[in-house]
């Protein structure tokens, strides 16, 4: 893909509106747009006609300035007129440029570019934020306000001030205030720069920072930039407010990504717990249950190329199949045999988790393969103005809360989880009393494989799909369930949410290696103190 | 009890020690290269490779055959003493790196690295790096297993506690801060103890070496499971709690046995190191740690021939199948470790041998 088949969001935004505006009078009929002044190499004339056609209010302006900055805005050379190419491939449709009509389709080498330098692009993005500020969307005015931000020159300042008093949405109304006041920072009069401070702080844009720590330089000599003493400390004290508004959305980040992370360790955590807590069993293969999981949104977008967005649903119920299958398969054919011999079914069941993921790399490769994310999916989530969350990790955090959730009423209030309970506390007990306890075996094994299935397809969302995808998350799983202690899904839910978000403060000042080296001797340490875990499990079983 | 009427294996591995350190030298140097029973000085290096495998193999079943600790981080120690040997053959190439630096490594230079880190020093000298080639994962394993075993930390928890310790030592020997090199690890040695390394000579010296290291760890092993001090972490291995509560030391014996097979292991990663001529983080890899836990398992537990056997057996089986057939070996490997636990959980030598595992 080229960068010319890429359209600039301003200039799609401003097409619907600019076609709303073509209906008003006094609008400068479009033959009378200067086009003919873009050919050419002068640069400066370049610039006039791009600031004549912006502000000539003709409805085709925002297209053919995003085409142009796109380079999409041609010549034809066997009649010199004026085209917008729709992609950039060699042979292309093309429109006229000034009606919009349509031409067919014309070879690449046909047609003349519109050339454009980098100081042609600051006037073209500049000249597009301000035709913005007249769209009907809320929040495409709100980019256009913000995209101006860096930019005092005289046209933009009056633009501004032309909007601001139409201005109906009290969010973009305050926006336009700040950029206003940011220009107004320069004004040699003290107390309108005073008064341009006051305005401006509390602000979260990224350029009002930077005007600020600029007011508080110094030249060679040590003396301030700012003469004026009462500008200087309300200056200050903007920043030091924004630099702690910052400091807090951080801390409510750092916290969303390792709750996200810490909610999936949970996930692929509680089927281990639920497994070894029940049968005494580790299962190496826990990670590639996972894997199979991930592998299995994989498949189910594939075969449903046309229904991404729903494709996940299905996914949900497959991948939770898949891997619990699997997982039954594997206590029936080979765990339940190892009974009491715990090293030896760790042993096995990592050989069956060699034995899969060669499986998966002969199926579909050793390569990565790419989960597409639904539309509803991708994006942000803002709050306030400076505090963005991902929607996926956000989902995440929601799906593995409603899968725990589930996980802790089925143990809780069906009569499979009464069997799994009991056979967990006393075995030879719950046999007595008539539950088939290798009948539960199976369906704990299964249980916690589909589990980590689950697993698997949120991580598909996060990361890339792989062979090694499993391995990569057992080890932290591992650490999850004897932090946590076995035989309690709250154990594994305080532990592995604190490991996420451990690992999520030291990431940014230890590096994400060292914070996982840390994380692993801080866990040496603690089974020092509580070899069983937070919450261990008590009675005379636990003592076996 | 041993059986009478059949010699012990233990002859069985000193005579194809014997018979190795007698045989290979001779075919390989004494031998023309045209006949057809010339012993390649590649073949050399490849039964020295198994040989240490062998040795690394001795000292897991040292610790899980005997003491019926599980441990999934074996491949650390054995990665330690390779890295000590490492850092001592990197000093020995002096000023004929790239740079030229006769005081820094090459990969030092590339960093920017002003002086030699203090971890470094000392390692120019040969027998400093043999003490350290054994005193690191001897010291790592008391320290190590001192915290473990004083909270009784047993089974798969300790497993995989051990496991996360070679993941750990994995991701820090990654970083290139550390000073080993970073993701390229330790190569491109000369030569040791002013022999170059590539030469015919060296590598039967490194050979034989390797079998005496391993003839002598497996005649000390063998002492040592037979002394007062094996019967009792037998005991230990079969019945912890009772051992305890007789009045044995329990910590005790798994911390010594933990750390002399620590140091075992690092001898084993010390004698690998030249030979195959590079020492990286991926030694570090649990993979390889629970690979070598399959070696003894296939080979037999509980009777040091068997591990020998069992790492003999599954690296050649590893060594032909890379070769010949790649995409299938994990399959191999996969099916081993299903198949020896269910079926011959004794491994081939419990199999074959009619001698009860001690």
């Amino acid at each position: 893909m080229s960068a010319l088949t890429y359209s600039s969001t301003i200039g799609r935004l401003l097409l619907a509106s600019c076609l709303l505006l073509a209906s008003l009078p006094g609008i400068a009929a479009a033959a009378d747009l200067p086009l003919a002044k873009l050919m050419g190499f002068d640069f400066k004339a370049k610039s006039a006609a791009i600031t004549a056609i912006a502000d000539s209010g003709s409805p085709r302006a925002a297209t053919i300035l995003g085409a142009l900055l796109d380079g999409r805005l041609l010549m034809r050379k066997a009649d010199s007129r004026m085209v917008i190419a729709a992609t950039s491939e060699p042979k292309t449709a093309i429109s006229d440029a000034l009606d919009g009509s349509e031409l067919g389709s014309e070879e690449l080498v046909n047609l003349k570019k519109v050339v454009i330098n980098n100081q042609l692009r600051l006037v073209l993005r500049g000249a597009l934020a301000r035709l913005g500020l007249a769209n009907s969307d809320r929040d495409a005015r709100l980019a256009a306000v913000e995209a101006l931000a860096a930019d005092d020159t005289p046209g933009t300042i009056a633009a501004l001030e032309d909007a601001l008093p139409k201005e109906q949405d009290a969010g973009v109304k305050r926006a336009m205030q700040v950029v206003l006041a940011l220009a107004a920072l320069g004004r040699p009069e003290e107390t309108q720069r005073l008064a341009a401070v006051n305005i401006v702080s509390g602000s979260m844009l990224g350029e009002v920072r930077n005007r600020l720590a600029a007011l508080l330089a110094k030249d060679a000599e040590g003396k301030p930039l700012e003469p004026s003493m009462d500008v200087r400390v309300a200056a200050a004290r903007a920043l030091r407010a924004i630099d702690e508004r910052r400091a807090h959305y951080e801390l409510v980040q750092t916290i969303f990504f390792g709750l996200s992370l810490g909610f999936v360790l949970v996930l692929a955590a509680t089927g281990l717990a639920i497994t070894f807590g029940v049968m005494g069993v580790i299962n190496m293969a826990h990670g590639e249950m996972m894997m199979l999981g991930a592998y299995t949104t994989y498949v189910v977008q594939q075969a449903f190329p046309n229904h991404i967005e729903q494709s996940l649903f299905m996914a949900i119920p497959a991948a939770f199949l898949v891997a619990a299958a699997v997982g039954i398969v594997i206590e029936r054919g080979i765990v339940r045999f190892l009974y009491g011999r715990p090293l030896e079914t760790l042993l096995a069941t990592f050989g069956v988790s060699l034995f899969l993921q060669q499986v998966v790399r002969s199926v579909f490769s050793p390569l990565n393969r790419a989960v597409a994310t639904p539309q509803w999916m991708s994006g942000q989530l803002l709050l306030g103005d400076a505090l963005a969350l991902t929607w996926n990790r956000l989902y995440i955090i929601v799906f593995s809360a409603l899968v725990f959730a589930a996980l802790l009423a089925l143990l809780r209030f069906t009569s499979l989880g009464l069997h799994v309970r009991a056979v967990a506390q006393n075995r030879a007990m719950a046999r007595a009393m008539g539950v088939r306890a290798g009948w539960v075996d199976a369906l704990t094994f299964g249980l916690g494989s589909g589990v980590a299935g689950l697993a698997g397809v949120a991580l598909s969302q996060l990361t890339n799909v792989g062979p090694n995808l499993g391995q990569s998350y057992i080890i932290d799983s591992f650490m999850v369930v004897v932090f946590g202690g076995v035989g309690n899904l709250w154990g594994t839910l305080v532990a592995g949410l604190s490991l996420g978000i451990a690992n999520k403060f030291l990431e940014p000042f230890a590096g994400a290696v060292l914070a996982k080296i840390l994380v692993l001797v801080f866990i040496i340490l603690f089974i020092q103190k509580w070899p069983r875990g937070l919450f261990p499990q008590r009675g005379r079983a636990a003592e076996a | 009890m041993r059986a009478l009427h059949a010699p012990h294996p233990d002859r069985y591995v000193y005579g194809i020690l014997l018979l190795l350190v007698v045989l290979v030298p001779t075919l390989n140097l004494g031998v023309s290269e045209s006949s057809a029973l010339h012993v390649s000085t590649y073949t050399v290096t490849l039964l020295g490779k198994y040989l240490c495998y062998a040795l690394l193999a001795l000292s897991v079943d040292l610790v899980w055959g005997f003491g019926g600790i599980l441990s999934l981080g074996h491949g650390a120690f054995f990665a330690l003493g390779g890295y000590a040997m490492g850092m001592y053959l990197m000093r020995q190439i002096g000023a004929r790196g790239v740079y030229g630096n006769a005081e820094l490594p090459d990969f030092m230079v590339f960093l920017n690295w002003q002086e030699l880190p203090l971890a470094w020093w000392g390692f120019a000298s040969f027998p400093y790096a043999m003490a350290m080639v054994m005193l690191v994962p001897g010291v790592l394993a008391g320290v190590f297993g001192y915290f473990a075993f004083r909270s009784r930390v047993t089974g798969v928890y300790l497993s995989i506690i051990t496991q996360a310790l070679t993941y750990a030592l994995l991701l820090a020997f990654f970083r290139n801060e550390m000073g080993f090199g970073g993701n390229n690890g330790l190569t491109d040695f000369k030569d040791i103890l002013g022999f170059e390394l590539a030469a015919s000579t060296t590598r039967i010296a490194l050979f034989v070496a390797s079998v005496l290291a391993l003839a002598l760890a497996y005649g000390g092993c063998r002492a040592l499971v037979n002394s007062k001090f094996g019967r009792v972490l037998v005991a230990v291995r079969d019945a912890e709690s009772r051992a305890r509560f007789i009045g044995y030391k329990v910590e005790h014996y798994k911390l010594w046995v933990f750390s002399a097979s620590a140091v075992l292991a690092g001898i084993a990663g010390a004698l690998y190191v030249p030979q195959v001529g590079i020492i990286n983080p991926g030694e570090f890899s649990p993979l390889n740690s629970i690979e070598l836990v399959i070696w003894v398992a296939v080979g037999g537990r509980g009777t040091l021939y068997g591990a020998l056997l069992g790492a003999f057996v599954v690296n050649f089986a590893k060594t032909w199948f890379t070769g010949a057939l790649p995409e299938l070996w994990l399959f191999v490997l996969g099916a081993m470790f299903v198949l020896v636990t269910l079926l011959i959980p004794r491994g081939i030598a419990g199999y074959l041998g009619k001698e009860k595992s001690t």
